[in-house]
C-alpha cells in the first residue's frame, strides 16, 4: 500500500454517517505527514507530563477537556511539557466540536511542523467514525481481475482469462436489470475479520470496455439504478472455455469454496460454450446461493428424495415378493 | 517468469489510446503478462485494468511476463514505452 498521509486523510470522499468534516487550520507543510496506525490517543496524560508510554504514532485527539487544560497551560505560562509533546513524531493532531486551539499550542506546532485539524463532530462521535474509516483504510486488500456485479441481491464476483467473455456476460446482467459494481479491476478489502467488500476503481469505476463497442459509461446509458458503489463479494463465478476432456460438477452436492484474502467464498467453475447462455446461469447460481442462505440445499434436498423413493420402492419390491 | 522495469516517457502518461496499444501488444503474446505498481498487480491485456493504475509521466512500473513467449512479450512492452506511445 502506499503511504497513508494525513492529506490522504483530508482528501478522503466519505458521506453520510464516515463524514469526518475536517480541515487544516494550522501547521499546513505537516500534512505530508504519514499515519502508520489506525487508532487514535487522547493526550491528556502526556499534557499533563506524562509521557511514559505515550502513544505518539497515532492520531492525537482534543476534546474540550484537553482544550481546557491547554487553557490552564497558557494561564500559568506552561510551555515545557508542550513544548515536550511536539518533540515527539506525532501525525496529527484533532481539534474536536470545532474547538480553536490556543494561541501558544497553535504556535508550538506551527513551528515543529505538526498539522492541527478542526472537526465539528464531537469527541465520542468523531472517534467512532474515524475508526470505521482507518480501520476500512489499513484493512487488508487485493486487486482482481474480474467484474462484480450484484445479481438479486448476492455479490458475484466473475472471473476467467481474458477474452472469455466476463464483460458481455455482465452488460447482458445489467440489461437484465441487475447491478453493476466494478468491471476488469476490482479493489477487494477484508473488513471486520471476514466479510470481503469489493468496489471499483475511482476513474473507471461504472464504465465497461466492449470489444467492437470500446469505452461505455453504464451509469449514462443505463441509470443510476444499474450501478452499485461497493457489495460484498459472496459467490465467485469462474468462466472458461469449455474443455470437452475435463469433467464438470453435475449434481452440485458438494460446494466449493475459493479463498480470497484468507475468507472462503463459494465459487463455481462454468465451461463457456457457444449457445450456453451464460447470464441466466449466473442469475440461477444468484438465486440458489439465496436458497443456500436460508438453509435450502436443491441438490441435497433433491437427493434425499430419490434416495426416499428407492427406500420405499425397495420395501414396497420386497413386499410384493413375499405376498 | 521475466520481469523489466519501464518508465513513462510521455507527458500525458497512461491514458486510453497508450492503454488500448498496450493491450494490443499484449494480446499478440500468449504468455500472461502483468504490470506493477506499488505492489498492486494489474492484467496488461485489460484497457481498464491498465488505466486504473494511474501512471502518470516518469512513473516507473513493472512488467512482468510468464509463459512460453515471455522474453518476447517483456521486450515488446518495454519498446512501447521507450517509444512514447508513438507520442510527443
Amino acid at each position: 500500500m502506499d503511504k497513508f498521509r494525513v492529506l490522504d486523510l483530508l482528501q478522503l470522499d466519505l458521506k453520510e454517517n464516515d463524514a469526518l468534516n475536517l480541515k487544516c487550520i494550522s501547521g499546513r507543510p505537516g500534512l505530508i505527514r504519514e499515519i502508520r496506525i489506525p487508532e487514535i490517543n487522547r493526550p491528556g496524560l502526556a499534557l499533563s507530563g506524562f509521557y511514559e508510554n505515550f502513544a505518539y504514532n497515532r492520531i492525537q485527539i482534543f476534546g474540550r477537556g484537553e482544550n481546557a487544560y491547554l487553557k490552564k497551560l497558557e494561564r500559568e505560562k506552561k510551555k515545557d511539557t508542550l513544548e515536550k509533546f511536539f518533540k515527539y513524531d506525532i501525525p496529527c493532531c484533532v481539534f474536536t466540536r470545532s474547538i480553536d486551539p490556543t494561541e501558544d499550542f497553535r504556535n508550538l506546532a506551527e513551528r515543529a511542523g505538526c498539522p492541527l485539524l478542526q472537526t465539528d463532530l464531537s469527541s465520542s462521535e468523531f472517534t467512532t467514525r474515524i475508526i470505521r474509516v482507518l480501520g476500512d483504510i489499513f484493512a487488508p486488500k487485493k486487486l482482481l481481475h474480474g467484474v462484480l456485479v450484484e445479481v438479486f441481491g448476492i455479490g458475484v464476483l466473475i472471473t476467467g482469462e481474458s477474452g472469455v467473455g466476463k464483460s458481455e456476460t455482465a452488460l447482458e446482467l445489467i440489461e437484465r436489470g441487475h447491478r453493476l459494481v466494478a468491471d476488469d479491476v476490482v479493489e477487494i478489502r477484508r473488513v471486520s475479520g471476514n466479510i470481503l467488500i469489493g468496489k471499483g476503481a475511482k476513474v473507471v469505476s461504472h464504465h465497461m470496455e466492449i470489444r467492437g463497442l470500446g469505452i461505455i459509461n453504464i451509469t449514462h446509458l443505463f441509470g443510476v439504478g444499474a450501478i452499485r458503489d461497493k457489495k460484498q463479494v459472496q459467490l465467485v463465478v469462474h468462466l472458461e472455455e469449455w474443455d470437452a476432456s475435463k469433467e464438470y460438477d453435475r449434481i452440485g452436492e458438494e460446494e466449493t469454496t475459493t479463498g480470497i484474502l484468507g475468507v472462503r467464498v463459494p465459487s463455481l467453475l462454468i465451461p463457456v460454450r457457444p449457445g450456453r447462455n451464460i447470464p441466466i446461469i449466473i442469475e440461477t447460481a444468484a438465486m440458489n446461493e439465496r436458497l443456500k442462505k436460508m438453509g435450502y440445499y436443491s441438490a441435497k434436498e433433491f437427493n434425499k428424495n430419490v434416495m426416499r423413493w428407492l427406500e420405499t420402492e425397495s420395501a414396497r419390491a420386497t413386499f410384493l415378493e413375499k405376498s | 517468469m521475466v520481469e523489466k522495469e519501464v518508465v513513462i516517457k510521455n507527458r500525458a502518461g497512461i491514458h486510453a489510446r497508450p492503454a488500448a496499444l498496450i493491450v494490443k501488444m499484449a494480446n499478440d503474446f500468449k504468455s500472461s503478462i502483468y504490470f506493477e505498481k506499488d505492489g498492486e498487480r494489474v492484467n496488461a491485456k485489460s484497457i481498464m485494468g491498465i488505466i486504473t493504475l494511474g501512471a502518470t509521466y516518469k512513473t516507473p512500473l513493472k512488467v512482468i511476463a510468464e509463459g512460453e513467449d515471455e522474453k518476447e512479450a517483456v521486450e515488446a512492452i518495454a519498446d512501447l514505452f521507450e517509444r512514447k506511445f508513438e507520442e510527443d
